[in-house]
């Protein structure tokens, strides 16, 4: 594989930047809890049913939450109440969670236990949690091994292919996915419904209508594995499934995503703040829970910086890009995360017109390879630049995949010529897989067989980029992760420590918070 | 030979697709059916474009896309035609003007700056569409509104509530209120856009304020459907949506800035609806 010579010393001043950005914020996290940790901490003990609200389900966890927030009391930990309540009772997390959201058990009116018969109650339970994520876990790597996973987080076997599905009905997505598998498909995403990251809430149960995707629901998760379980062992080819761990309720999509065995999430520290406007709080401390479940159950994060590129001009602003990819390894690996789960991502958006473009690309997708070598790159397609003109428009994702196999990026999000249309027909992701595997077979070692010219257009490019993220890191430092945001730091997107949905939700711990799973996890 | 003595000019009065030769027909297609590749689904897709008015019918490719789905290209010539003489679309009204030269007209004409307020509404959170319009950056080289001197733009970004961003406008006063819708499955832009004008004409606001929709899904038609006074769709560029404010504004005053036409009188509104 040929490679860029970037100082590496830059390099390195990148992460000890990244580093000293991400430090205040950890503090942050140790000090609070979220409503989102503390319904994703009941989820994973399994209270996991839904009562029914104005005709619609509403969760148990939800149910119970709720009421212990409005009573001032989470900063203890739900635990403190919960695993008291199950000593009380004798009954099983389910049990007590059904008939707690049924308001049939008041968790605050029981008479209490000792306090560490209470926190040796709670660390049996998370033990018992966790002992369920690493079955699933290892459930999921014997189906992998069972049928075969050529999936290399270097990117030495080619870029995987990676495509969505969105059809708002998770039968038909079923459908959909089997044939994009058929037609050799390598991951499947599904979309989710517009906006379902603003619910305070993971609807229940099977979903059959959507807007712009399906909703994510622990049974929607199980229905598409199942499917897709089916599919690997037909194809003797493991295929992954993708859905979408951002938003208000990221630490319980984490929750349900290891517990019904998927294999990539979509997980940023800032997507939330910059692109849905949630509360910075609320997202950097909810981001963290999520990552602890997802590094115990090994899977392959996706971060957002390809967003970036859609509001930013993608010629100008590579450095945001860089700058962000740094803070998510940073934050990544303080949540217990390896290199080999951090899905840095990165997009290639700039405007199609401008001279040299693919060098420019060129350099940014390889500086990327090469400056996090062990990540299993994200690659997204270009969208920023698409119209209707569908023929133009497969040309360009056929441009995308030559720089994707050129510069070894692992997971390549495969670009439809329908894009900015409508959401992709059968035909539509055959066309797209088809370019790919054409491109991807072409150029397979092209990468290895050539090399970059010494202070040509391409490194020129390449040490701009990293010159201009040091600045960036360095301005960031001196005004802290939160005041630089504000600043239109990343994404030309101004945001503030208060604003933004869910502030409310975060609660400061009290003393003796009770959460085993920081521990375990 | 048939004798023509040089090109064969197009017929508007019947007006064909062309492919190579004036007046052929020829159009491609691209459809999957739900079936097997087989002699039958290749006889089945023929039939198909049959029924559709193709006649010869040249099926360049049947490709399985995966099982019990056959992808096909297919070539087809139809004997349908049109009467292009005959065609009345609904445009925007509005001739196209630059940037300097719509601050120019506020300044002199208006003497105050336009108040827009653009949002994307509902539950979508696609902002792509509305930065592109307002921020100062612009879209294709073309500068957004906030750039302009005499507009004071103002985006409010995704997921505003239809009624949030009326009270919004009441009390920026609002000249002008643009709306992108990019999620369109099962219709919800235009329900959204609907609820939207229905609020605004029980609030009195049509008057008041100048609607604009917008979106890669959107048309001018469509937006007029839905109670608004203008729709651009993909491609617009800001100073298309200037031109059109400024004129329809002054339109409103009853001012014309085409000077060799009279005054054309004021709009009425909700004759549509």
């Amino acid at each position: 594989m040929a490679h860029l010579s970037l100082d590496p010393k830059k390099i390195e001043t990148c992460r000890k930047l990244a580093s000293s950005i991400a430090r205040p914020i950890e503090g942050l996290i140790q000090a609070h809890t979220t409503i989102a940790i503390e319904r994703a901490t009941l989820r994973l003990l399994g209270v996991n049913g839904a009562v029914t609200r104005n005709g619609q389900y509403y969760p148990e966890v939800n149910a119970i939450i709720d009421t212990l927030h409005k009573a001032g009391v989470l900063g203890q930990g739900v635990l403190h109440w919960f695993a008291n309540g199950m000593i009380q009772k004798k009954m099983s997390a389910a049990e007590l969670g059904s008939a707690v959201a049924r308001g049939k058990v008041d968790l605050l009116k029981l008479p209490r236990a000792p306090e560490a018969t209470v926190r040796a109650k709670a660390r049996e339970l998370c033990e018992q949690a966790r002992d369920l994520l690493v079955e699933r876990r290892e459930q999921r790597d014997g189906i992998r091994r069972e049928t075969r996973d050529t999936f290399d987080p270097e990117g030495k076997n080619g870029p995987l292919l990676y495509v969505i599905v969105a059809t708002g009905n998770i039968f038909d997505d079923v459908i959909q996915a089997r044939a994009a598998a058929q037609a050799g498909a390598d991951a499947i995403a599904v979309i989710r419904s517009t906006a379902q990251s603003l619910l305070d809430f993971v609807p229940h149960g099977a979903t059959t209508e959507g807007f712009g995707g399906t909703y994510a629901t622990q049974e929607n998760f199980r229905i598409m594995r199942e499917a897709l379980d089916e599919e690997s062992r037909k194809l003797g080819r493991y295929i992954r499934l993708t859905n979408y761990c951002s938003g208000l309720c990221m630490p319980e999509i984490a929750a349900l995503g290891a517990l019904e065995r998927l294999d990539f999430l979509l997980n940023d520290a800032m997507y939330g703040i910059l692109f849905r406007d949630i509360n910075m709080k609320r997202t950097l401390i909810d981001q963290h829970f999520s990552r602890l479940i997802i590094a115990l159950s090994r899977i392959v994060i996706h971060t957002g910086e390809d967003n970036y590129l859609t509001t930013a001009d993608a010629v100008e602003n590579g450095h945001q890009v860089l700058a962000s990819q740094f803070i998510n390894e940073r934050f990544a690996s303080h949540a217990h995360m390896t290199e080999n789960l951090m899905g840095l991502g990165h997009a290639q958006e700039m405007n199609p017109e401008h001279p040299n473009v693919f060098l420019l690309e060129i350099a940014r997708a390889q500086m990327t390879r090469d400056i996090f070598p062990k990540a299993p790159i994200k690659f997204m397609p270009p969208t920023r630049h698409k119209c209707g003109d569908i023929f133009y428009s497969h040309l360009m994702d056929a441009m995308f995949n030559f720089v994707g196999v050129l510069t070894g990026q692992t997971i390549q999000l495969l670009g439809m010529a329908t894009e900015a249309m409508h959401t992709p027909l059968l035909q539509d992701r055959w066309m797209s897989i088809k370019n790919a595997k054409y491109i991807f077979g072409g150029a397979k070692d092209l990468g290895a067989d050539i090399s970059f010219r010494p202070n040509g257009i391409i490194e020129k490019w390449a040490e701009k980029v990293l010159d201009e993220t040091v600045a960036h890191l360095e301005m960031i430092h001196g005004k802290g992760l939160m005041k630089a945001i504000e600043e239109r730091a990343f994404a030309e997107v101004s945001r503030t420590e208060t604003g933004g949905k869910g502030h409310d939700g975060v609660i400061v711990r009290a003393q003796g918070y009770l959460n085993p799973f920081f521990e375990l996890l | 030979m048939s004798g023509e003595t040089g090109p064969r000019k197009v017929n508007l009065k019947k007006l064909r697709p062309y492919g190579d030769i004036m007046d052929d027909g020829t159009v491609q297609l691209c459809f999957t059916l739900p079936v097997e590749p087989s002699p039958e689904a290749r006889e089945a897709a023929v039939q198909f474009c049959q029924k559709m008015g193709f006649d010869p019918v040249k099926v360049a490719t049947m490709e399985k896309a995966a099982e019990g789905f056959s992808t096909f290209v297919i070539y087809g010539n139809t004997k349908f035609s049109v009467d292009f003489t005959a065609i009345k679309v609904l445009k925007v009204d509005a001739q196209k003007r630059a940037r300097e030269e719509i601050d120019e007209i506020i300044r002199t004409r208006i003497g105050r700056k336009l108040v827009v307020l653009g949002a994307c509404t509902g539950f979508d959170a696609h902002t792509v569409g509305i930065d592109a319009i307002m921020n100062m950056k612009g879209f294709a080289g073309d500068y957004g509104l906030e750039r302009y001197q005499w507009l004071d733009a103002r985006n409010l970004g995704a997921q505003v509530l239809n009624e949030d961003l009326l009270k919004r406008a009441v009390e920026a006063k609002a000249d002008a209120i643009l709306v992108s819708k990019v999620v369109t499955q099962h219709n919800i832009h235009q329900r959204d856009l609907k609820d939207l004008m229905a609020r605004a004409k029980k609030q009195g606001l049509l008057e008041k304020m100048i609607f604009v929709a917008g979106g890669p899904r959107v048309t001018h038609p469509l937006a007029l459907e839905c109670g608004f006074d203008a729709g651009f769709g993909v491609g617009t560029k800001p100073s298309d949506v200037a031109s059109y404010i400024v004129e329809e504004f002054l339109r409103r005053q009853g001012v014309s800035l085409d000077e060799a036409k009279p005054k054309a009188p004021a709009r009425k509104k909700g004759k549509k609806s």
